[in-house]
């Protein structure tokens, strides 16, 4: 029996003699349960959830899933509220009055399908790159590239550009990958630690039980950020760094290990490209007849293949080749240059706001852990060429690095110079280090190449290939026969040489602009274009409303898919509506951004665990069909027919990339024991619900660590289809692509910049990383604006999607302007207190909240908790549209006028949103002004049939135990 | 008033453990158990205005995040804060009714909604705000330690602890018995110093909290030196030469 009773002797009865309290202590959880995946945030956590009565009695961590290993954050617990959002869309809408009014009316599907069909079909019978389409937080782009690819359009990319290609595209061209979902630290062996920015929102569930991990194992953690909030709180020790000096603290540990000669040239001469010989003229590497890359053998005094083994490479000393050119080792060029007193930590101090001393002393620390706390483990590994190594030795430093790094128009380079300190210390996928997450490490940089050349793009033709890539040099930008941009948003031109996730951020701008050229439609998924995922929130809602002469959009169409009622939403004309995360197929796939780990290789499924009771489809399957409808040749058969009727269902199954190879990678081959490469199984999708909706292989341990060179793991991972050949993968500290573009602006070879962006390219396509102020910085008066001005992620927050949620919105519905107390007292201003915070783009106003554990020139606040008033299901008073505020206001799209032209506000080498180097100056408000955030843009209407929210929310009564 | 009997010596005291050394503040404690809660032995767990001006609902269990001291030291401080189940609770105390007791076979302190007039004389009596007024229902709620769990013959063994703490991802929260020194959790606050919270108040609260580490940061916290040495053999020489003639394979 279960009943069980209060022991009346235990305890006085009530005093009017009710009976005792009878408490159900086994009730009944749940009917059934489903395992899938959570997408409450990017993590990716397995989740397994409870069903009673046909809706959701409870969510909670999957104990098997390589993620989260059973725990769950309080995004993934609150799916509930997400998914019964009211805010949620019901039928397909058609815009019936002004753009971002809110008016539509409900239209059946055949009608919205028809209707893009026809949009859509015209676009790609005249000039298919008339259509941009680009998805936001979307984990589906191996399918949305190869769309975009079948369709004919460069004009492809996702959310990257404006979130971390950074941290991916400098990881990818330095050591073959990067942090999250390319590597991760090995918390059970590392002795020390460094996190650098804000971090909170990516890769949540295991950093946290990392970082617990860590301290309880005593190593240390240092954390890098001008904020001290979640992690930052509990490091040994904070290092509240100047936003966007990173790079320079950065390179001031690399002067000091050089100084003292604390690295690993063992390391470097294997591992790294550090001994391949830089040609004094042009700059690239010497390389032999077959391509080779050379180095020079100190034995046998002559130049050798750098891919060869089993010789003594030079690592300075300029030489003379047979042809009489001049080289030097790489080696050479890097010492040199961070040996130099404007790296040494005196130098630096002042500028990154962290004293000279610690500086010094974490170098030390860094040192004294990487080389006299080596670890070394008893397992025998094969290196590239074949020679056993009895011992695995380990440099137990760890580092992980995210937005607060990338979203700076110094990321690249400032991601590059972290790469470099942890290839100096040997501490690149050994025990204790940094470990690549299978499928990484891949060639530095992986292929292919973009796509979207003039010759590419032809209407009712595929592009041939996927629209992304990493171009090596200026032969691969996509530009047209005048060497302007093919590609709407800039991307892969000479503005944005290595824009490897395209620049989402200028999208709508260009397309207003028609600048390379105007559109037709713009078909946008998952992505808050018209609010808080743009920068210069009110002005693009301006571009988007802006009409031509003749009444018309100057963007005719917006045709956009989500599951709720967000801004965008108000901002488009036809409007698909997506089912919930619950209620889905999907796949998290190798293709694309999957959930391996260092112990190997994973991917996962969604399953709907509930059925829609909407009239909403998921968005990946209208995707498909429209393809169908457009006969684009990937989705259909021979004769004309869909080739994937089923939907995606049927895509994740069936579609074949390469022979043998799909979107999911376990329980391939008709039996599916086949393992990354197999035929298509028919119960590929039953098999991953049987194993808990994902799958895993695990290496064996000869092929854990030194995954760059490690005969078994690469011949291994061939095997498997994540990488094409099992040849060592170079680790590139000095970066000849970068090279290649500089010197496509010093006039050397058949590919010329053009005249204006010359001096940029020079200067910023260094092959070395190197640090330089952000360019907001240089652009205004520093006297005018002398704050610095970030975000933070607030952990139970993920972008507007999370502040809706009834549960999560009463934890954080409002946001405050922080700042250090003595610079608010400096500044006259308190607790309280109403301010302006203006840039040299706009200003905004809200609420102070000061604080000691901030950097002293920085402010802050939460990002994306601002709303407009009536979206997202919420009353037209709620706090988040006059109690929060977005910094996104601040912040143009375009940097200031520097000799007459106005770039991106990005990164010079790889598009990336500088979120981050906003300079603002602070005021005291008004007493009249005080009460309401501003910008308050006006209300928006709500489309016909969304439900009453109520006012009282008793979820789960009905189930409680009687 | 509500009388009850004081643990004997022994008893079981179930409790919660909580460690302020890796709470990172992320809320997944608070709004797993809300979740879990919501169809559970106090459900539901109300929210007033979910949509509107003044969300206001239910939790059991809430984090409270403040900055202690100033300047470079200040530590900012991540709480989370739910029933301690005291051995003395005064909101049995001064309960009119009976509907607050406290178990005698575990500790746990419960309401009993079917008695609570909810006249929140507990809430005023708790000298922890632990106590949750459920205005729509007219009762007082809390943590039950997720008795519903903890013994729930349908969930498997691993599984019966609260869901703050099978939910945590920083492994920052433990549950056991606290009345038995043997146990798990009393092994953690002795090696760890756990303290209970506000003990000069006398309501001898089971939960205990782990203080933070002391930070690493001093000079040779980690075995180091203060600053890399140069390598005195290459004492005035281009610093490049060191490099010269080593020894190296590829």
């Amino acid at each position: 029996m279960s009943i069980r009773t209060a022991k009346k002797g235990a305890m006085k009865m009530p005093m009017d003699g009710t009976g005792p309290h009878e408490i159900e202590l086994s009730p009944k959880v749940s009917d059934e349960v489903k395992c899938t995946t959570c997408y409450m945030c990017a993590c990716r956590c397995g989740i397994r959830v409870h069903l009673r009565d046909g809706r959701i009695r409870y969510i909670e961590g999957n104990k098997d899933h390589p993620v989260n290993r059973g725990v769950l954050c309080a995004k993934g617990s609150a799916g509930i509220m997400n998914h019964y959002s009211p805010a949620r869309l019901s039928k397909p809408l058609l815009r019936v009055g002004e753009r971002g009014a809110g008016d539509f009316k409900e239209i059946e599907w055949d009608e919205a399908l028809d209707l893009a069909e026809k949009w859509l079909g015209d676009i790609r019978a005249s000039d298919p790159k008339k259509l941009a389409f680009f998805t936001g937080r979307d984990q589906s782009q191996s399918l949305t590239g190869w769309w975009a690819n079948q369709f004919g359009t460069p004009n492809f990319a996702a959310h990257g550009g404006f979130c971390s290609v950074n941290m991916a595209a400098a990881g990818l061209y330095s050591i073959g990958g990067s942090f999250w979902e390319f590597g991760e630290p090995d918390w059970e062996r590392a002795e020390y630690f460094l996190l650098f920015g804000v971090a909170e929102d990516h890769d949540s569930n295991p950093i946290k039980a990392g970082l617990a991990t860590l301290k309880q194992r005593g190593a240390k953690f240092v954390a890098v950020n001008p904020v001290k909030t979640g992690y930052q709180a509990i490091a040994d020790e904070w290092i509240g760094i100047a936003p966007g000096t990173d790079g320079l603290f950065v390179l001031a540990l690399v002067h000091e290990l050089l100084r003292a000669d604390r690295i690993d040239l063992d390391f470097l001469a294997r591992y790294t490209n550090a001994p391949w010989l830089v040609a004094r003229d042009d700059g690239l590497f010497v390389r032999d007849a077959a391509g080779a890359p050379l180095c020079w053998d100190a034995d046998k005094n002559t130049a050798v293949s750098a891919l060869g083994a089993d010789f003594n490479p030079r690592l300075v000393g300029e030489v003379t080749l047979a042809d009489g050119r001049k080289a030097v080792p790489a080696f050479e060029l890097m010492a040199l240059r961070y040996l130099s007193p404007d790296y040494a930590p005196e130098a630096v101090a002042e500028r990154c706001g962290v004293s000279a001393a610690t500086i010094k002393r974490i170098a030390a620390e860094l040192a004294h852990a990487a080389f006299e706390k080596q670890i070394v483990l008893d397992q025998p590994w094969t290196d590239w060429a074949g020679r056993r190594h009895e011992k695995t030795i380990g440099r137990p430093v760890a580092m992980h690095a995210m937005r607060g790094i990338s979203a700076h128009s110094n990321g690249f380079q400032t991601c590059r110079a972290l790469h470099l300190l942890q290839m100096l210390l040997g501490a690149v996928d050994t025990p204790g280090s940094w470990r690549y997450k299978a499928p990484f490490p891949r060639p530095c940089p992986p292929g292919p190449k973009p796509t979207g050349k003039p010759a590419q793009v032809n209407p009712g033709k595929p592009m041939g290939g996927m629209p992304l890539g990493f171009p090596l040099g200026p032969e691969d930008l996509l530009l047209d026969d005048d060497g302007q941009p093919m590609r709407i948003d800039k991307a892969y031109s000479w503005e944005a040489p290595i824009a490897a996730h395209g620049l989402m951020h200028m999208a709508i701008r260009n397309a207003w602009a028609g600048d390379p050229y105007k559109i037709d439609t713009l078909f946008m998924y998952m992505a808050n274009m018209a609010w808080n995922s743009s920068m210069n929130s009110a002005g693009t809602a301006a571009m988007l409303t802006d009409k031509n002469a003749d009444g018309s959009y100057k963007i005719p169409h917006i045709i956009y898919s989500d599951a709720f009622y967000s801004e965008q939403v108000a901002y488009s004309d036809l409007i698909l509506p997506d089912t919930t995360y619950l209620e889905r197929w999907d796949c998290i796939s190798l293709l694309d951004r999957p959930i391996g780990s260092a112990e190997g290789p994973a991917d996962a499924i969604r399953q709907p665990v509930v059925v829609p009771d909407r009239d909403v489809r998921a968005f990946q399957s209208v995707l498909i069909e429209l393809g169908s409808r457009l006969k684009l040749p990937g989705f259909t058969n021979a004769d004309g027919t869909p080739k994937f009727p089923g939907g995606y269902p049927d895509y994740i199954v069936n579609h074949e990339r390469k022979p043998g190879v799909g979107p999911l990678a376990g329980f391939r081959g008709v039996d599916g024991d086949k393992a990354g490469v197999g035929a298509p199984n028919p119960k590929q999708l039953e098999r991953y619900i049987e194993n808990g909706a994902f799958w895993r292989h695990h290496l064996e341990p000869d092929q854990l660590y030194y995954k760059h060179a490690n005969k078994g793991y690469l011949e291994a991972a061939t095997k498997l289809g994540l990488i094409d050949k099992p040849e060592q993968i170079v680790l590139q500290i000095y970066s000849e692509p970068l090279q290649r573009f500089r010197n496509a602006a010093r006039g050397i070879g058949a590919i010329q910049a053009p005249p204006e962006h010359r001096a940029r390219l020079e200067t910023y396509f260094d092959p070395l990383p190197f640090w330089y102020p952000t360019f907001e910085a240089t652009q205004i008066a520093e006297a005018e604006f002398p704050l610095h001005a970030v975000t933070q992620r607030p952990m139970p927050m993920y972008h507007s999607w999370g502040s809706q949620n009834a549960w999560l919105r009463q934890i954080l519905n409002r946001n405050r302007l922080y700042m250090h107390r003595q610079t608010a007292a400096d500044l006259g201003l308190a607790d309280d207190d109403w301010a302006w915070i203006t840039s040299h783009h706009g200003r905004v106003k809200a609420q102070i909240r000061t604080m000691e554990g901030v950097n002293p020139n920085t402010v802050w606040t939460w990002n994306a908790i601002g709303k407009r008033a009536g979206t997202w299901g919420l009353d037209a008073d709620a706090p988040e549209s006059n109690q929060a505020f977005l910094l996104n206001h601040l912040i143009g799209e375009l940097l200031p006028a520097k000799n007459g032209y106005r770039y991106s506000n990005s990164d010079p080498v790889t598009g990336q949103a500088a979120w981050y180097d906003l300079r603002v100056r602070v005021e005291k408000a008004a007493a009249a002004e005080a009460g309401i955030t501003s910008p308050r843009l006006p209300d928006i209407a709500t489309p016909p049939h969304m439900p009453e929210h109520p006012a009282v929310l008793r979820y789960g009564s009905e189930w409680k135990p009687q | 008033m509500t009388s009850y009997a004081e643990p004997a010596a022994g008893a079981k005291k179930l409790g919660l453990v909580i460690d302020l050394d890796t709470c990172v503040g992320c809320h997944a404690c608070a709004v797993n158990c809300k979740e879990w809660n919501s169809g559970g032995h106090s459900a539901p767990m109300t929210d007033l205005d979910p949509y509107g001006a003044n969300a206001d609902g239910v939790w059991f269990n809430r984090i409270h995040t403040f900055e202690a001291g100033e300047g470079p030291d200040s530590r900012t401080v991540h709480f989370p804060k739910s029933c301690l189940h005291c051995e003395k609770p005064a909101c049995v105390e001064v309960c009119p009714t009976g509907a607050s007791y406290k178990r005698e076979e575990d500790g746990i302190v419960l309401v009993n909604a079917d008695t609570c007039i909810g006249c929140k004389l507990c809430s005023w009596a708790c000298p922890y705000g632990a106590r949750e007024f459920d205005a729509d229902e007219g009762v007082m709620k809390k943590c039950t330690l997720c008795i519903d769990r903890i013994y729930n013959e349908n969930l498997a063994p691993e599984e019966r602890v609260p869901a703050c703490v099978s939910t945590c991802p920083a492994s920052a929260r433990h549950f056991g018995d606290l009345g038995d020194p043997q146990s798990d959790v009393s092994k953690l606050v002795e090696a760890r110093g756990g303290y209970a919270l506000m003990p000069e108040m006398g309501y001898a609260p089971v939960n205990r909290y782990l203080p933070p580490r002391a930070g690493k940061k001093a000079v040779g916290c980690t075995g180091a030196e203060a600053e890399l040495a140069k390598p005195a053999e290459t004492a005035g020489l281009h610093p490049l030469l060191r490099w010269m003639d080593k020894v190296l394979s590829r």
